[in-house]
């Protein structure tokens, strides 16, 4: 167990040190998702109700789609000069490198939607109804539950042809259920319609579930041979 | 096996004669929808049908992922695939009777949504098989599976809630079938279970001679490089 969270924290300030002195997917994640932002606050042009009724949507698409361009360069890194074979060949756990890579693909999207919220707010005059401090479980619960399953199938979809196209295919249809909470309880605790917890809930449900099965089965997709 | 083969596909073809006379002949003219509702004869069994299929898959991933047995891998691949195709039945038949008894082709109902997720998720898995052509790409592919199978309760679950929230559209809850539509109904489920078993069958048996061939084309062009064997070993898994 010792080991397992040492080597765990040994990958995760590796990466953390790559990113920060490249900031390769922090930069390319920050700018695509202003773009986001500023191409649908072009497309829709709400009122202040309205916006508090479409909000939760257009944040977590655009978190979404922020997170597939983040995913796509976490394992990338590891297939140069054969890193990943030599994790495979090494005794430290698989389960290691899973919990480092999600955990740091986790503060990278955290990062980002700490500095996208506050963008959000100014652009669509957003001002929430309901209890806005339960809008921090929701984002916490539903960035891991991207990043978890993401990192996963960016892991999956490694070796496969055309590898960048194939992430948000297989990442997609299985997110439904955590978006569909996200977008809910997001646009329950702005409007102030009625209560989220079912929707926290749910998340919570789907971040034990999918965790449990990342971790079960992390090893059998690394050692696929 | 191969003899039975025949005798159970014509078998099946006279089940699915006597169903669709049963259906459209039979079976008597449903009172408020017309015949329109005919079109249940065939929803309903494709559906059953579809997730017979898909639950063969999962079965076959798990075998697959604690034996390493190509056979189990061979049916979840002819299993997914016959399944997206009763799956896409189901989802073209159900708006076209959608459209003329609720008056809208599509609502975000609980069955709808997790029968179109659930052809989502399949597609997405076909899609995984045909991209990756490498010697991984069973284990890749039945992890995909479990991964579905554990996403599709919580789909239901999310849409079931969503849905008692808000105002919906009838559903055809009719309670019970009259004794004649209830007959053809049920030999239309069986017709289309014995078909789906039928097809799934068939493509099995061609996943198996697909391979059987490709490792004779493997093996022959081995034997041609013979003079050279150490160049003629595909080592290539790790250089991309």
């Amino acid at each position: 167990m010792n080991s397992l969270w040492s080597l765990t924290w040994a990958t995760l300030v590796k990466d953390i040190r790559l990113e920060w002195r490249s900031k390769d997917a922090l930069n390319a994640m920050l700018f695509f998702s202003l773009l986001v932002v500023v191409i649908f606050s072009f497309s829709f042009d709400p009122s202040a109700e309205e916006s508090r009724q479409i909000a939760g949507g257009l944040v977590w698409v655009a978190f979404l789609f922020a997170t597939v361009v983040a995913l796509n360069q976490t394992w990338a890194r590891e297939l140069r000069n054969h890193v990943l074979d030599a994790y495979r060949v090494s005794p430290a756990p698989p389960n290691s490198l899973f919990l480092a890579k999600a955990l740091g693909n986790f503060i990278f999207v955290a990062l980002l939607e700490a500095v996208m919220t506050p963008l959000f707010i100014v652009f669509y005059n957003l001002r929430a109804i309901g209890p806005a401090w339960e809008l921090i479980p929701v984002g916490i619960l539903g960035t891991w539950a991207l990043v978890v399953n993401g990192t996963f199938f960016a892991a999956l979809s490694l070796r496969t042809r055309s590898r960048e196209i194939m992430l948000p295919l297989l990442l997609f249809p299985i997110s439904i259920p955590a978006i569909q909470g996200m977008v809910e309880a997001t646009r329950i605790l702005l409007a102030g319609d009625g209560s989220a917890r079912f929707w926290i809930v749910l998340l919570l449900t789907y971040d034990v579930v999918f965790t449990t099965a990342c971790l079960g089965l992390f090893g059998t997709i690394l050692h696929a041979e | 096996m191969k003899r039975i083969f025949p005798i159970l596909c014509f078998v099946t073809a006279l089940l699915l004669v006597y169903g669709l006379y049963q259906a459209l002949v039979a079976a008597p003219t449903e009172r408020t929808m017309g015949d329109v509702q005919r079109i249940f004869y065939y929803h309903v069994p494709s559906a059953w049908t579809a997730f017979c299929l898909f639950f063969t898959n999962l079965f076959a991933s798990i075998v697959y992922l604690v034996r390493r047995n190509p056979k189990a891998d061979a049916l979840a691949v002819a299993s997914a695939e016959v399944g997206v195709v009763f799956c896409t039945i189901v989802l073209i038949t159900g708006p076209i009777w959608a459209r003329p008894v609720w008056g809208i082709w599509w609502t975000w109902d609980v069955r709808l949504t997790t029968t179109l997720v659930l052809w989502l998720i399949y597609v997405a898995y076909l899609v995984l098989r045909r991209f990756s052509d490498t010697a991984q790409t069973p284990v890749l592919a039945a992890v995909l599976a479990i991964f579905g199978a554990l996403d599709v309760p919580l789909v239901y679950f999310s849409i079931w809630f969503f849905r008692t929230q808000h105002p919906q559209p009838v559903m055809g809850n009719g309670g019970s079938l009259a004794p004649a539509m209830l007959h053809a109904f049920l030999i239309n489920l069986l017709a289309f279970s014995c078909f789906g078993a039928m097809v799934c069958w068939s493509r099995f048996c061609l996943e198996l001679l697909k391979r059987e061939v490709e490792e004779a084309h493997a093996m022959e062009s081995l034997a041609g490089a013979g003079a050279s064997p150490k160049t003629s070993l595909p080592l290539s898994r790790s250089s991309r």
